[in-house]
């Protein structure tokens, strides 16, 4: 079991308010060192807002966020934590090199982590190509690259692979696999069920609450559901009293809901 | 702070405006055209040796105030100021880094036309022509600062463009260009004192008039000032943490 080791990342009772409404209430989810965790769910089940509070850009109205031992945002995390959101954040009017190279200069990375990078994201061919003439899937693979320059301990993705082809995003799976192999930590959002099956952990989302967060095979085995897309219609329809077990409990509690679980 | 990412963000915002022609043509050719043309309305008479020196401080702030703020809007539009954000540049990396950047696009541009008027238009000035660039220069960079500043405050790219008549307007009206200051209302030559244009344009009024260095020092101090403090106020109305 790899409970024991330190969670990359630690999220106890966070509260997000935007707008007068509350985005994420109480929210705790632990994403252990070296995995890759999925966060699942629908548009609007605040995916994006938790990713952004993990990597210190989100306003929080409360709770703790703890990120590799210090809290979200912390000056010394700023090398050490990769960041892609889900609109490729890179400048449309400079080459693909152009933009890996001012970012790898902000990340203090060298020439060496650029030519890397181009090779990881397979972009090698487009180079010199300005950003803003490349294909939207082509587009997130640089944002993605700039993410991976300064080789991050923990990589947070919003949903990476919407719209590439399934070639690319089979290819993408096997990088994001090697990272974690290697001992990066990957908190990766999709509203694709089927991506679950790829990830270490999963943590079903949905208004701001997590409904589950377990392996792929205790989920099922819990709620008896052949899929996940199944698994989170069951938990959203048994609602008023979700399977307790799965849901994680602040921190201390996470061994023994694993035990259980995998019996 | 460093001096290191803040020179790299510089040279990020140039590498982007090379690649942007209609904006390098906004910045140095259009202020050419206007001044050609006020040329041409006013040949054979004088007005263009004392109205002409002030253009020069004039035409460089309207248009760097411009382009500095949707450039900065269209980075946080894209994602990339918050991945900045993420990163270990500081705010005050990105506010100098492009103040540094659009303040050689001014040098550039101070140069360009007061060539076009010398030469070209046959402007003629009473004072130290070399100054009068030098207050160009300082016009247009203080146009980028109030532009980093007001971009900084504003939400979208609609209200960077709403903003500038709010913050340009108020200052051509009180600036003197109309009216000489001392012969305003008290109120209105109040307002006058509070802005920034007033010390720029005066400087150039002072030069058109046949005046030095040593006449427009105390503008020009006021002028960096301004600078100075609405480069303070972008970098620190910029957050790491956004609703």
């Amino acid at each position: 079991m790899r409970n024991n080791a330190p969670a990359a990342v630690r999220v106890a009772g966070l509260r997000v308010v935007r707008g007068g409404t509350e985005v994420l209430g109480g929210l705790h989810l632990a994403v252990p060192a070296g995995q890759v965790v999925g966060l699942l769910g629908p548009s609007g089940s605040g995916k994006t807002t938790l990713m952004r509070a993990v990597v210190g850009v989100q306003e929080t109205a409360g709770g703790e966020v703890e990120v590799l031992g210090l809290p979200a945002g912390h000056r010394d995390l700023r090398r050490r934590v990769g960041y892609v959101s889900q609109a490729p954040s890179v400048y449309a009017d400079l080459t693909v090199a152009e933009n890996l190279r001012y970012f790898a200069t902000v990340l203090g990375a060298g020439r060496a982590d650029v030519a890397r990078v181009l090779g990881e994201v397979d972009l090698g061919r487009m180079a010199g190509r300005r950003v803003g003439a490349l294909s939207g899937g082509e587009r997130s693979r640089v944002s993605l690259g700039v993410a991976l320059l300064a080789r991050p301990e923990l990589l947070v993705l919003d949903e990476p692979t919407v719209g590439l082809d399934p070639v690319l995003r089979r290819d993408l799976w096997q990088l994001f696999h090697r990272l974690s192999a290697d001992g990066t930590s990957l908190l990766i959002s999709s509203h694709v069920m089927d991506e679950a099956q790829r990830c270490d952990r999963l943590v079903l989302l949905r208004d701001g609450r997590v409904l589950a967060d377990s392996t792929l095979p205790d989920l099922l085995a819990s709620t008896g559901a052949a899929d996940v897309e199944a698994a989170f219609l069951h938990l959203v329809e048994d609602g008023a009293a979700p399977a307790a077990h799965l849901v994680q409990a602040p921190a201390g509690r996470h061994a023994a809901a694993h035990g259980e679980g995998s019996r | 702070m460093s001096a290191r990412l803040t020179l790299a963000t510089a040279a990020r915002v140039l590498r982007q405006l090379r690649h942007d022609h209609r904006t390098i043509a906004l910045l140095v050719a259009l202020p050419c055209v206007v001044l050609g043309l006020v040329a041409w309305m006013f040949e054979g008479t004088p007005v263009l040796d004392s109205v002409g020196p002030l253009l020069l401080g004039l035409f460089p702030l309207v248009v760097m105030f411009l382009v500095t703020s949707v450039a900065t809007l269209r980075e946080r539009q894209s994602g990339t100021l918050e991945r900045l954000m993420t990163t270990p540049v500081g705010k005050g990396d990105v506010v100098v880094g492009y103040a540094l950047a659009f303040g050689l696009m001014a040098v550039l541009q101070a140069l360009v036309l007061t060539a076009f008027a010398v030469w070209v238009c046959g402007m003629d000035v009473a004072g130290v022509l070399w100054v009068v660039v030098l207050v160009a220069v300082l016009d247009a960079v203080l146009g980028t600062a109030l532009g980093l500043a007001a971009s900084a405050v504003a939400r979208t790219e609609f209200q960077a463009v709403q903003l500038m008549p709010v913050i340009i307007f108020p200052q051509l009206v009180t600036a003197g260009l109309f009216l000489p200051r001392d012969e305003m209302p008290a109120v209105l030559e109040a307002v006058s004192r509070a802005m920034p244009l007033t010390y720029g344009l005066e400087a150039l009024q002072e030069l058109a008039a046949g005046g030095g260095l040593a006449e427009v020092r105390g503008a020009l101090v006021v002028v960096v000032a301004f600078i100075v403090g609405a480069l303070l106020v972008g970098a620190t109305t910029l957050r790491r943490r956004t609703p």
